[in-house]
């Protein structure tokens, strides 16, 4: 094989991708435009109803917030851990990116799980806010969007701390001392220094959080309960209990585009401020 | 101005020090709190736990009464071991054919390759369970295995094109101008360098395939039933406890996977990068 030719190397992984994944999501357009659920009769019926209920949008809305509100929590924590992780001595690093890791590679049902036995009545959270005195009842956090959040960030965190860990670690420690020396204090050099040069990390992980939490079913029943109603359990709902594919179709693809406008927003963002600072 | 700044350098320390203590306890204290209370006595699983015990261990490993869960564990394993063995022989095959093309055509693939880790996978998941159904497929596992390696090929793809973007070009033209076939080339000189991303790559995928929700949520079925989907029926309406010595055996084992996966990769350097 020449080297001109090694591009064939891709064609089997592309015929795969063809008839494995193009290929069903294109059908899954296509019965969108079906107006009964036997799949006869084609029609718009199924987007007229979805985008004639104002409940579609509360549903989106909410959807989309949640994953705002997820962004938010993990950059909040996330950003300050990761500013630690930079100024700690390497044997500590070490331990640091093994306990950043560690919880990606466990199971999301786990972790999931776990924020059941923390977030219950009797549960971890409101026994140690009841002992310091912070409430003088339990708090109610499973089924709420509060405790969804917060398990969220924890779910999450890890898709804000890898990217902006593998950013920070390449600024040049120069830079840091530098604007010490020349009097800021270490609030100015964060805001102006730091903060500017790790926009592509901080977006890249605010990308991966925002399309993780939008999506994650498991996390969103279970700890939102069936009463908090997000597009991921629409989907679910209408295509393996009500059985009506077309309309679960429509709510898919509302899914898909509210998501993917929301990822290419936030990656057009940080290509303007990456490419702002090397102008 | 001195103290000024003093001051403010505390504020720093004090503020950044507690909002990152506060992003490690959150990430870590769930986990321990799950691993105390699996080895509860009581019926229910409460913090602290009451007493110490293995029953529910017990009655996870007993294969008559915990038939169900072993099945889906089982399925889990075999549709991700299938997966990942497509996707790393599709995959390193399509990241050497890309990563040195320099046609317009290599870009393309590379993203619309890469495009379901952006995706969101239910639309995916419910995507190809129509599809199956309606070119008239039954639900079986290698439909869940063609649906996973998709999913996590991408994985695959990104760490070898890494490892082969950091591969000195030169290496490759003097063995060919040595007389080495491309066959050759590629078995002695390419693969040995590249190996260590293809398997870093093969684990990130494995362990995705493993822990895959929203593929398998459309396509397995009672009969294939899948462990996160199981995982996901103890948690609803009634908690099923057994649910926590699965989350401790979950735990433990990928506890030892990243201690080995670091040992002979250097995983998290490779994440970090």
């Amino acid at each position: 094989m020449t080297k001109a030719a090694e591009w064939q190397l891709a064609l089997p992984l592309a015929l795969c991708f063809v008839s494995l994944f193009l290929a069903p999501l294109l059908l899954l357009i296509g019965v969108s435009f079906f107006d009964d659920d036997k799949i006869t009769q084609p029609g718009f019926g199924q987007w007229v109803k979805f985008f004639g209920d104002p409940f579609s949008y509360k549903v989106i809305a909410d959807t989309l917030l949640l994953g705002v509100k997820t962004v938010c929590a993990t950059v909040l924590l996330g950003y300050p851990l990761a500013l630690v992780y930079l100024d700690a001595p390497p044997r500590l690093q070490k331990i640091l990116i093994f306990v950043i890791v560690m919880p990606l590679l466990l199971s999301v049902v786990v972790r999931t799980f776990a924020w059941i036995v923390m977030l219950g009545r009797d549960g971890v959270v409101n026994q140690l806010l009841l002992s310091l005195g912070i409430i003088s009842e339990p708090l109610r956090l499973l089924q709420t969007e509060l405790g969804l959040v917060i398990s969220l960030t924890q779910i999450e965190m890890p898709l804000m701390l890898l990217p902006l860990i593998s950013v920070m670690s390449r600024l040049d420690p120069n830079l840091r001392d530098a604007s010490a020396a020349l009097g800021a204090s270490r609030w100015r050099t964060l805001f102006t220094v730091i903060v500017p040069l790790s926009m592509p990390g901080l977006v890249a992980g605010c990308l991966l959080v925002f399309a993780s939490s939008t999506t994650a079913f498991i996390s969103q029943t279970v700890i939102g309960g069936v009463r908090l109603i997000y597009l991921p359990l629409l989907i679910w709902q209408q295509s393996l209990v009500v059985f009506n594919w077309p309309f679960a179709a429509v709510a898919s693809i509302a899914l898909l585009v509210s998501v993917l406008t929301v990822v290419s927003a936030l990656s057009w963002l940080g290509r303007r401020s990456s490419g702002h600072l090397q102008g | 101005m001195g103290r000024q700044r003093s001051l403010a350098d505390l504020s720093y320390t004090l503020v950044i020090g507690t909002l990152a203590l506060l992003a490690l306890l959150i990430i870590v204290v769930p986990v321990v709190i799950v691993l105390t209370t699996s080895f509860t006595e009581g019926r229910s699983l409460k913090f602290p736990p009451t007493g110490f015990s293995l029953q529910w261990y017990a009655e996870l490993f007993d294969a008559s009464k915990s038939r169900q869960i072993h099945r889906a564990v089982y399925n889990s394993l075999e549709v991700a071991a299938w997966s990942t063995g497509f996707g790393v022989l599709l995959g390193s095959l399509a990241a050497l054919g890309l990563a040195r093309s320099r046609h317009k055509l290599a870009r393309v693939g590379d993203s619309f390759f890469m495009s379901p880790l952006v995706l969101p996978g239910l639309t995916f998941g419910l995507a190809a369970l129509m599809y199956f159904t309606l070119i008239g497929l039954r639900p079986s596992l290698n439909l869940i295995i063609a649906g996973h390696m998709i999913v996590t090929v991408p994985f695959i793809l990104r760490t070898t094109t890494a490892s082969l973007s950091q591969l000195d070009p030169a290496l490759n033209d003097s063995s060919q101008s040595l007389g080495a076939s491309w066959f050759y080339t590629l078995r002695r000189v390419t693969l040995p360098l590249i190996a260590p991303g293809i398997f870093a790559g093969a684990f990130l995928a494995f362990m995705a395939s493993i822990d895959n929700v929203p593929v398998s949520l459309f396509l397995s079925t009672a009969r294939t039933d899948m462990l996160p989907i199981r995982m996901w029926g103890m948690m609803e309406s009634t908690l099923d406890p057994r649910i926590a010595a699965v989350s401790g055996v979950l735990i433990a084992a990928s506890f030892l996977l990243m201690l080995i996966m670091e040992w002979t990769v250097g995983l998290t350097r490779r994440m970090r990068d």
